[in-house]
Parts: C-alpha cells; structure tokens; sequence
C-alpha cells in the first residue's frame, strides 16, 4: 500500500504565541514493501510525521494520499485507514489492559467488528508471529518481562492486519538481546508478508542493520532521504544535528585516515569486518 | 566500609490475589554481596528483568532487604531513622526525565531538593548555580523545563540530585529515551561529576558503550551478580555476554569477528583508537 505526502505542514499550537512548526514542507514517497528508518533527534519532527499516515493528527495544510485516496476527502473512510497503517507508539506495553495476554491482543480485532472466531484467529497468528511462547498466552500481561509486555502490544496491533506497520521506538529501554529479536522479527514480517515498515528510532547501530532506506528528519523538514550506506556517509551532518553514525563508521574512517583501503560507506559489522579483511589481505600479498 | 556494600541481599516480590493470600514469591536479588568504594565509577548490566533496577532501590531505600542489609555510607537502609540521611547521601536518577521535573522554571526545579531539606535560601540559589553549571545547563537557568531536549532534561534532573550534595548518584538507565547527542551530553555530564566533583557513580544502562570508562562492571542475571571485572574483562567474553542476553560495543564486536577469521588482536578492544592501533601492524 503506497503513501505519499504532498506539501505536508504541521502547526502545533498555530494563531497562538506559541506556535511551533512541527513539520514544514514535507514531501515524502512510501512504496510497498519498504522497511524504512526514520531518525532525528528528540524534537525533529519524527513522532508527529508518523502520526500523520494513520490520520492522528491532521495536517495544517498539504495532502496525504493513500493508495491514491486522499485521507482530507470529506467521504474518506478514516477508520478502514486505521486498520491498514497500525502504529506501536513509544512504551506500548503502557496500553496493556485486559486480564490476559490472549483477550488483549483479541481487542482490536474484535473492535473492527470481525467474527469472534476471526478475532481469536487472528489474535493467536499475531501472538505466533511475534515469537511468544504459547505458555504466555493466558498470563496476566503484568506479569511479563519489558520484552515479552513490547511483543505483546505489538501483537495487538499486527491482529488488525495492517499493511504498513509504523513503530515508534519499539526498542527503547530493551536489553541488546530483546532488542535483536524484536528488531528480527520485524524484519522477518516485512520479508514474509510484504508489509511496509515504517521504524522511528534512536539507534542508528539498529537502523544501519535492518533498514532499506532511511529518511532523516531536522526541524521538521526531510534532511536527507536514502539508502543507509549514503546517509551515514554524510556523517558530519548527522552529528551537526543531534544524531551520530553507526560505530563502524567512525571506525572505518579512521582507519581510511591511516592509509588503510576500506571502504568507508560499509555500515554494519558484517561488512567492515569484510573489508578490513580485504584491505589487510592485499596489504599481507604485498609483502 | 565502602559507600556502599550489601551482604547476602535478597529481595522477594510477593504476589498476593485479592483475598490477600499469596500466589507467588518471585525472588528478583538472590544473595548480593558488593561493595562500592567512595569515587568508583561502577556500571551494572544485566537483561530485562536481571534484578539491576531493584538492587538499584535498595540503595536509596526504596526498597528493603527481605534478607540481608546494605549500608550507606555505614548506615543500614532499613532502619527507619536512617532514611533521611541515606536519601541525601544517594541521589538517584530514573529513565524518564519528564516524570521527574516539577519545577515550572529550571532553576526551581533544581532548588526542591535543597529547599526540602532546610537549607538556607542563599545557600539553596549557591547550590542551584553550581550544580546547573557541573552538568552544563546554567545558560538554561531562566527557561521551563517543558521546551528543553530530552537530554537537557535529563541533565536538569541530574542537577536537581546533585544540589543535594550526595556522596554516590544512581542512575537507572537514564539515557534510555535519548537521541544519540542527548546521551553523549548526559554521559559527559556523568563522567565529570565522578571525576571532577568525586562523585560516587552507580551506571545502570543497556548501551555497552556508555560504560567503557567504568572502573568496574558487575553483571546481573537472575538476581545474581554473574560477573565482575574491569570494562577490558567484561567485554573479553563477548560469546558469555550473548549467552546473558546482552551484547559488547560495535568496535569490540567488529575486533571479535575479526579475530574469528584470523586476524591478531588483543582481546577487549574498546575504543576506535585500539583497534586502528592494534591493526597498524597490517598496513
């Protein structure tokens, strides 16, 4: 399901003295399928962007088409658009509510207005695809670890079969293991049912390993827009606005600075690892 | 003594059902002995759910021991007439900054704790300054806190525990919610109250690289300490850490891998600076 944003503004707070332009100008393009990072330091813009293709929040003026629908159409059908782009906002495990791990995930289904065996069908596949035990189902949602609560609501939200999926920092507060495996799974959904992923997130390390395209956010407006390798390569700009690139790129450079052929663009582990190696291998046949 | 030091700390939650009788006894700190000497820098690590952040309660008295004791500063945290004291000699600093500012103004909000122990208002504004300055935010004296970044906020909170004057500061993973620059400036801001002011510091974080500066490391897993050890230690045992759900800094992982396939180097590399040294020998 393909969105665009055409001219996007966001005003909070606008025809008072407080006004703050939250987004300015934003023209954006989401293809199917797509597993995108969206990142910027705290105040950029990020939350509020995401928070318009769900139609959260109403933009101040500019479009937003989906699927070639325009959501500000007075006859446009903005609860089907809320059951296509789901959205895990920042500590979901804060909306857990219901007696048990099963009923809760049950309830935006249930609330779609679907079939009680539908519901049950779709709340148990969701609870499979996040990698729950099944021992877990019938616990009390309190009684699970940060890890198992984030999976849970993320749960309830993969039920309404969504077509993008939108996660706001799902990983904030996680241990580096949850973090990998939250991060896995996403990932895994995105390759196996074609969703499109929308991740905001802080952690550029996270962002480098699993994004196809990463789009970064400054004062409200689209600072850069590409492919992972491209963005980090511009790392003095990332670090100009309160962001930073992943560790391996730091580490690259300054090998590169001391005469060392890598190739300074790779930006996970996987791929600095193998092209120091190529870089040291050279260096080993030429001696 | 230490600043701090806990024997045979266990700490048991129990879950009651609505009559009252008890359903169930999970213990969340098993038999904890550790001892923290004035001007340590000391990071604990530990998985969701490892005991970090209940061991870390004990400390202000929060929480107390089921079993066992703590000592600040020499003083049981469970002995009521002690609480008082031990809240001022340890500050503690949570994840959430915003659940933690009540002034309407920056300045006000640091001067509650100093003010709520009967310090004298000219010392209070003394204490205001150079706690904002210690963390960098004295610019920021005049402005609400409501319009400041996530890691501003952060460091006003780490001013409003330090105007208190504390021997030892707990911070539970405070740089959680951060942006990459807010938690550089929250972890300088940390490093140089240790090492200017002699701060006890008590790191509870889940970002490796936060604490390769750290004089020790203690390791949680199940409400034990699993492992101890110097950062270089700690971060040698990059298959251990995984198997204890937890992970080393890219540059230690990038050296671990390389190492894998072949390539000499020290173990425990933590810096850029080490690994682009320790490879020097290829060019």
């Amino acid at each position: 399901m393909s969105i665009i944003l055409d001219h996007v503004n966001y005003i909070y707070g606008a025809d008072t003295p407080l006004a703050v332009k939250a987004l300015d100008d934003v023209c954006l393009q989401f293809p199917d399928g797509q597993f995108v990072g969206i990142i910027g330091h705290t105040g950029s813009g990020k939350s509020t962007l995401v928070q318009h293709l769900n139609g959260l929040v109403k933009a101040t003026s500019g479009h937003i088409y989906v699927d070639g629908e325009d959501i500000y159409d007075r006859d446009y059908d903005r609860k089907k658009l809320r059951s296509k782009v789901g959205l895990v906002f920042q500590y979901p495990e804060h909306q857990l509510f219901e007696i048990d791990v099963f009923t809760d995930v049950c309830f935006g289904p249930r609330n779609l207005g679907l079939e009680k065996k539908e519901v049950e069908l779709r709340a148990y596949e969701a609870l499979r695809k996040v990698g729950l035990p099944e021992d877990l189902f019938y616990q009390s949602p309190f009684e699970l670890s940060g890890g198992q609560k984030r999976r849970v609501a993320i749960a309830g939200v993969l039920a309404m079969k969504p077509q993008v999926l939108i996660l706001d920092e799902p990983t904030a507060g996680l241990d580096p293991k949850g973090r990998d495996e939250i991060l896995g799974q996403i990932k895994e959904l995105q390759c196996t049912t074609g969703m499109t992923i929308l991740l905001v997130s802080h952690s550029m390390e996270d962002v480098a390993e699993y994004v196809d395209r990463i789009i970064v956010m400054n004062k409200g407006r689209v600072m850069l827009d590409d492919e992972p390798r491209e963005v980090f390569a511009q790392y003095k700009e990332l670090e100009e606005v309160g962001l930073a690139a992943p560790q391996v790129t730091y580490i690259l450079h300054e090998l590169q600075e001391r005469g060392f052929q890598v190739d300074v663009n790779a930006t996970t582990i996987g791929e600095a690892a193998k092209t120091i190696l190529q870089a040291i291998g050279k260096k080993k046949t030429n001696i | 003594m230490g600043i701090i030091k806990t024997k045979d700390l266990v700490f048991e939650y129990i879950r009651r059902d609505e009559d009252g009788n008890v359903e169930g006894i999970t213990t969340a700190v098993d038999q904890v002995n550790l001892e923290v000497a004035q001007g340590e820098f000391i990071a604990i690590l530990g998985h969701n759910g490892s005991g970090k952040s209940t061991l870390a309660k004990h400390i202000n008295a929060i929480l107390n021991p089921t079993e066992g004791t703590v000592w600040v500063d020499g003083m049981d945290t469970s002995k009521e007439e002690n609480v008082w004291d031990i809240r001022q000699k340890a500050g503690m600093v949570f994840q959430n900054p915003d659940n933690q500012i009540i002034g309407q103004v920056v300045e006000e909000d640091v001067g509650f704790g100093p003010e709520n122990m009967g310090i004298p208002t000219e010392e209070i504004w003394e204490r205001v300054e150079e706690s904002l300055r210690a963390v960098g935010m004295y610019a920021f004296r005049k402005h609400s806190p409501n319009k400041l970044s996530g890691g501003q906020k952060q460091r006003v909170s780490i001013a409003g525990v330090l105007a208190m004057h504390p021997q030892c500061i707990v911070l539970d993973e405070p740089t959680a919610m951060l942006d990459p620059r807010g938690r550089r400036e929250v972890i300088r801001a940390v490093r140089g109250l240790n090492q200017v002011e002699g701060i006890t510091v008590l790191l509870i974080t889940h970002y490796m690289e936060e604490i390769i500066h750290a004089d020790r490391v203690y390791v949680m897993d199940g409400g034990r300490i699993a492992m101890e050890g110097t950062p270089r230690d700690i971060f040698s045992q990059v298959e251990r850490l995984k198997e204890l759900r937890l992970d080393v800094p890219q540059v230690t992982l990038l050296a671990y891998e390389l190492q894998q396939k072949g390539v000499r180097l020290p173990d425990g590399i933590l810096t850029v600076k080490e690994l682009a040294d320790a490879l020097q020998g290829y060019l």
